[in-house]
């Protein structure tokens, strides 16, 4: 009987322990969009914020801004990203190169984003300044892109290494060469979890803070160039708190994000699962 | 033997790592017949015929001596090549694998990466295989619908198909038919005795029946050696070796 009822208590405590996360994250989405929503307007959505702060205004330049600096790190990362992971699942043997690359890319993931924000504000913002105009969308991208980097990098290449076999040795065996196999087979199949792991990372620019604050500049106003300064979601929220106090255009401006967050979220999983029933035939 | 020989092989050992996968092999396989390769998981069949198309280089730490003469040169030379080979000795995989694209794609797929882009020539060449696989009637009326549709035993004869696109002369068959139906069998043997006319066909099976049916030839392997190899019916009939006719009569397996 004493071991029935320790069961039940166990099934009680990990049941709880489950419906916590969700709890969690409801009570988190919740309190964000009860205070962010109503702030929520045409007029917020495509009026720049003012200059100095003052509220009632809108948010436009620090929506570009994001999108500006997640495209910039998108650009540069899934290259990188998609071109290592095709180099280490389909060109090296198991050895010590790849050990090494994927263990640097852990290593990578594992850094501090105030501290890729610090090296990419010496030497994108300072150093290179003449290329990447100081604190600039461009620099913001490429710090972005080194957090981008490890995770699409590792998914990438988890997707590559769930191709069949038989696909390769398929396609091999009707006399096409590596780089045919790997450009007409392998990568279409692979393709929705490559994109699934670049959504990841660039879920992760939107919502990074850290690596902005020291690189993008801040400024406010709409940006024309990727070497203008300037002023993502995230630290404008970060800059009116500390600021301003201005808390409602935080939690507005929280509520976009997170809306834009979901969006991407749930658009990605339905379009990638579209196409593996096509590829799949169904 | 009568006939010409296609394949000669002379002293092929292989080994992976430090196991010797195939132990002094040497066969002759004649043209435009079809070889069937016999014997226990694991005796080497599988891994000698992925030696001929040298499908075997994929697999780490492999070694292999001796000579495979195809044509008049030695196609474990490493300055062959191994992309030119396989459009000449193709093989069908025992786990029918279409790739993920429609049928017209996958029969396609060798001319188009062969450079072959003209719409008219591909569509005639796909026609083409698909009938010599004797699956035409079947699937020419969805020709854009997705390989992965069509049953186990249609998907193989798609693979085969898309082999015969690519014009090769030896096809290497690797149990095709071990995951497939009675029915599907039967089809695919009634193929093999169509196309052994125009090509060399060497094929895997682990099902004697089927090796006696199809074939003309039949080579016994048993852990990594050639025990013996003569015509079908000899070997099935009258075996020379001990373990040829434990084997043949089911005394292991």
């Amino acid at each position: 009987m004493a071991a029935r009822r320790r069961e039940t208590a166990a099934i009680g405590l990990l049941w709880g322990a489950g419906i916590a996360t969700l709890v969690i994250l409801i009570v988190i989405l919740a309190y964000i969009l009860v205070h962010g929503l109503p702030l929520i307007s045409w007029h917020f959505l495509t009026a720049n914020p003012g200059i100095r702060g003052q509220t009632g205004t809108g948010i436009y330049s620090t929506i570009v801004a994001t999108l500006a600096v997640t495209g910039v790190a998108l650009l540069i990362a899934a290259p990188l990203s998609v071109g290592g992971a095709i180099y280490l699942n389909e060109y090296t043997k198991e050895n010590l190169v790849r050990k090494v690359i994927r263990q640097a890319a852990e290593v990578l993931a594992g850094i501090p984003s105030i501290i890729i924000g610090l090296f990419g504000f010496i030497f994108f913002v300072i150093y290179l300044r003449p290329y990447t105009g100081g604190w600039s969308v461009l620099s913001g991208g490429l710090a972005l892109a080194f957090m981008v980097l490890p995770i699409s990098l590792r998914i990438s290449e988890e997707s590559l290494k769930a191709v069949p076999a038989e696909l390769r040795e398929g396609s091999l065996g009707l006399g096409a060469t590596k780089w045919q196999s790997i450009t007409t087979v392998i990568l279409p199949t692979a393709l929705p979890g490559i994109i699934t792991g670049l959504i990841l990372g660039a879920g992760r620019a939107i919502g990074e803070t850290a690596a902005i604050l020291l690189t993008a500049g801040g400024a406010l106003g709409l940006i024309h160039s990727v070497q203008d300064p300037c002023c993502p979601m995230t630290l404008y929220i970060y800059n009116i708190l500390t600021e301003y106090n201005d808390t409602t255009t935080a939690y507005g401006t929280a509520a976009v994000l997170i809306i834009a967050i979901l969006a991407i979220t749930f658009t990605t999983d339905y379009l990638m699962n579209r196409y593996t029933k096509k590829l799949k035939g169904l | 033997m009568s006939g010409e020989i296609e394949i000669s092989v002379k002293n092929l050992n292989l080994w992976f790592g430090n196991f010797q996968a195939l132990k002094n092999i040497n066969i002759e396989i004649p043209k435009n017949a079809v070889t069937a390769l016999i014997g226990p998981s694991g005796c080497g069949k599988s891994t000698f015929i992925k030696t001929l198309d040298r499908m075997n280089d994929l697999v780490d730490n492999v070694k292999f001596t001796g000579e495979v003469i195809y044509k008049g040169r030695n196609i474990l030379d490493s300055d062959i090549d191994v992309v030119e080979l396989r459009k000449e000795i193709g093989m069908v995989f025992q786990k029918p694998n279409p790739f993920p694209k429609s049928i017209f794609d996958n029969v396609a797929y060798g001319p188009r990466v062969h450079g072959i882009r003209d719409k008219k020539i591909l569509k005639e060449i796909v026609e083409r295989s698909l009938k010599g696989a004797a699956i035409w009637d079947e699937v020419k009326d969805r020709l854009n619908e997705s390989a992965l549709r069509l049953s186990g035993g249609q998907q193989q004869r798609l693979c085969i198909a898309r082999l015969l696109a690519v014009e090769p002369d030896v096809l290497l068959m690797d149990e095709p038919a071990s995951a497939l139906d009675p029915i599907a069998t039967s089809k695919i043997e009634d193929l093999i005795h169509e196309l052994k006319k125009e090509y060399t066909i060497i094929i895997v099976t682990h099902n004697m029946q089927q090796a006696a049916r199809v074939s003309s030839r039949t080579a016994f392997f048993f852990l990594g050696e050639l025990v013996e190899y003569a015509s079908t019916i000899d070997l099935f009939e009258r075996p020379r070796e001990n373990r040829t006719e434990d084997y043949v009569t089911g005394k292991f397996g």
